[in-house]
């Protein structure tokens, strides 16, 4: 059964996209990551005009992020204090990435340094992930259920403005979450992504948060970024296809139950190795696209109607 | 109504025009019409066929050209720079139809030479695309690369066709052929031109408009997507938020 977009301007097979709206939706419940840095790609894939991909992706992960804090609350997963404090730096950075756009934009190349951005991060986050909880793994698997202290004591504890997170269980200082959520804003602008994928290591491993906490108040704040970002492409760029939206959000927010009944299941290290072969694997086709020979060495894209 | 049953209906008003051609307009060599003059884009739409058909008083080839709205077209090209594929060079294009089909009864360069082939824009290869302003600088060279380049993009992506052989002609007087829409169709104003082709030298050439237009629900999220755009961008919003939490009220039941 096909269906004709009507800001895409043009038609697709009905169930491979609620397939896919389901796929990233699960993935973005069990890991908290928007799903951004997935259906951006998929959604090219398929034809779809990059900036309507990009506009419809963060419409349809709004919806998708709204289901999962519902269900992460109801599970007490869900700091506001820190999801708030991160919205602010996030706002800050959001600004920010959108002027950094702009002037790449004008340099020309602005594909090849978003490709790149998502390499090097996707590529590090993934990696550094990846080893360490893989380590976890193996060494809970040798001494046992050994108790662990709460989080590490470095420099990062010495700063001012100290904050008592309740929910998370950290007295920290809120220069911490707020400069996080303005280094992610700036990258979700640039990437046109939620940032949850750099979100989400980012609290773990900085703020010493846990896992299961983290999701949550990671999907909170990925709200309004996306909600924000949606309004800002409707009124400049007129690419939010609402039918594409909400084919992929009825598969979303469905899939994004089953991820987060999952991820209750699933212990912290083992949920985080699973989200570090994700991101890898996804840096991994990104790299090989950029050295492989491309079929065509051209490409046509129209500069504007004449 | 199906395009199979449009395509018979078709085929029947072709028998009917011709009876009424052969009898009334003996003046006129060369007559052609659509079996539509539109072509809607509705919410199922995935490409469509529409019959172009006539008959011709004269020996000849006949030659039928569809020519979709002009844009300007950015063509890239990428090279190896430090191990990494990137764009390089760029050449814009203006004049460049949105789309573009020729189908003719015989291969077309042995119905005419290149120069009338030229003259009238029959065939992709043909086409008068300009370089934009501020880049004829370049190398002839690398502007005819170009060029190619665009033309084949054109064809992979199926708005560029050209099918020579495809024009049938029934005993030398009625003519029909079949041009297919892809379904990533522009909007706009369509040409369709018929040329009756003699000696290498066109002798009549009729044209025809055709309307693609969006219609329906598809029609009215464009429009009020480009007219109220703040409207638009809240009301996506609320979607997913409704959507969201309706998805997490029906689980929290099950």
């Amino acid at each position: 059964m096909y269906i004709y977009l009507p800001i895409a301007e043009m038609s697709v097979n009905v169930f491979l996209i609620l397939g896919m709206g389901g796929a990233v939706g699960f993935l973005s419940g069990l890991f908290g990551v928007g799903g951004g840095f997935l259906m951006t790609p998929l959604l090219i894939f398929l034809g779809v005009p990059a900036p309507v991909a990009v506009s419809t992706g963060a419409n349809q992960i709004v919806a998708s992020s709204i289901s999962g804090v519902i269900a992460h609350w109801r599970r007490g997963n869900l700091d506001f204090t820190m999801g708030f404090v991160l919205l602010a730096g996030g706002i800050v950075g959001s600004s920010l990435g959108v002027l950094i756009f702009k002037w790449l934009e004008t340099l020309g190349q602005i594909d090849l340094v978003i490709k790149l951005c998502y390499v090097i991060f996707l590529g590090i986050i993934g990696g550094l992930m990846l080893l360490e909880s893989v380590r976890t793994i193996l060494q809970v698997r040798k001494s046992g259920a050994r108790r662990r202290k709460l989080h590490e004591h470095n420099w990062m504890h010495g700063l001012p403005l100290k904050m008592r997170f309740r929910k998370s269980k950290l007295y920290i200082s809120a220069l911490l979450p707020l400069g996080i959520g303005c280094l992610v804003g700036i990258l979700s602008a640039i990437m046109g992504v939620g940032g949850g994928f750099i979100m989400v290591p980012a609290m773990i491993y900085m703020l010493g948060m846990r896992t299961s906490m983290v999701v949550g108040t990671s999907l909170l704040q990925i709200i309004f970024v996306t909600a924000n970002v949606t309004f800002l492409q409707a009124i400049s760029t007129q690419t939010v296809d609402v039918v594409l939206a909400i084919l992929l959000l009825i598969g979303a927010v469905f899939g994004a139950q089953f991820g987060s009944q999952l991820a209750v299941k699933l212990k912290g290290e083992q949920l985080r190795v699973l989200l570090a072969l994700m991101v890898v694997s996804v840096c991994l086709k990104l790299a090989f696209d950029l050295v492989a020979t491309p079929d065509d060495i051209y490409s046509i894209v129209v500069a504007s109607g004449g | 109504m199906s395009i199979a049953d449009r395509s018979r209906l078709a085929g029947i008003a072709v028998i009917a025009f011709a009876l009424i051609c052969s009898a009334s307009a003996r003046a006129q060599d060369l007559i052609a019409d659509l079996s539509s003059h539109r072509v809607d884009i509705t919410t199922g739409f995935t490409g469509a066929d529409l019959l172009l058909f006539g008959s011709v008083d004269d020996t000849g080839d006949i030659v039928v050209t569809v020519t979709g709205p002009k844009e300007n077209i950015t063509v890239r090209r990428k090279d190896r720079v430090a191990g990494i594929w990137m764009n390089t060079k760029s050449i814009q294009f203006t004049g460049a139809p949105n789309f573009y089909a020729v189908a003719s009864s015989r291969p077309l360069e042995e119905i005419a030479p290149p120069e009338v082939l030229a003259r009238q824009e029959i065939g992709a290869d043909q086409l008068r695309l300009k370089v934009a302003n501020g880049q004829d600088s370049r190398a002839r060279e690398e502007v005819a690369e170009f060029r190619k380049a665009l033309i084949r993009r054109k064809r992979a992506q199926g708005l560029y066709a050209q099918t020579p052989g495809d024009v049938t002609v029934i005993a030398s007087k009625l003519f029909r052929t079949q041009v297919h829409f892809p379904a990533t169709l522009a909007t706009g104003i369509y040409t369709a031109v018929v040329y009756l082709i003699r000696d290498g030298r066109v002798v009549h050439a009729q044209t025809t408009p055709l309307v693609v237009e969006k219609v329906g629900i598809g029609a009215e999220v464009y429009t009020f997507a480009h007219t109220r755009s703040a409207t638009y961008g809240l009301a996506a919003i609320i979607i997913a938020v409704v959507a969201g939490w309706l998805a997490a009220a029906v689980f929290r039941k099950v």
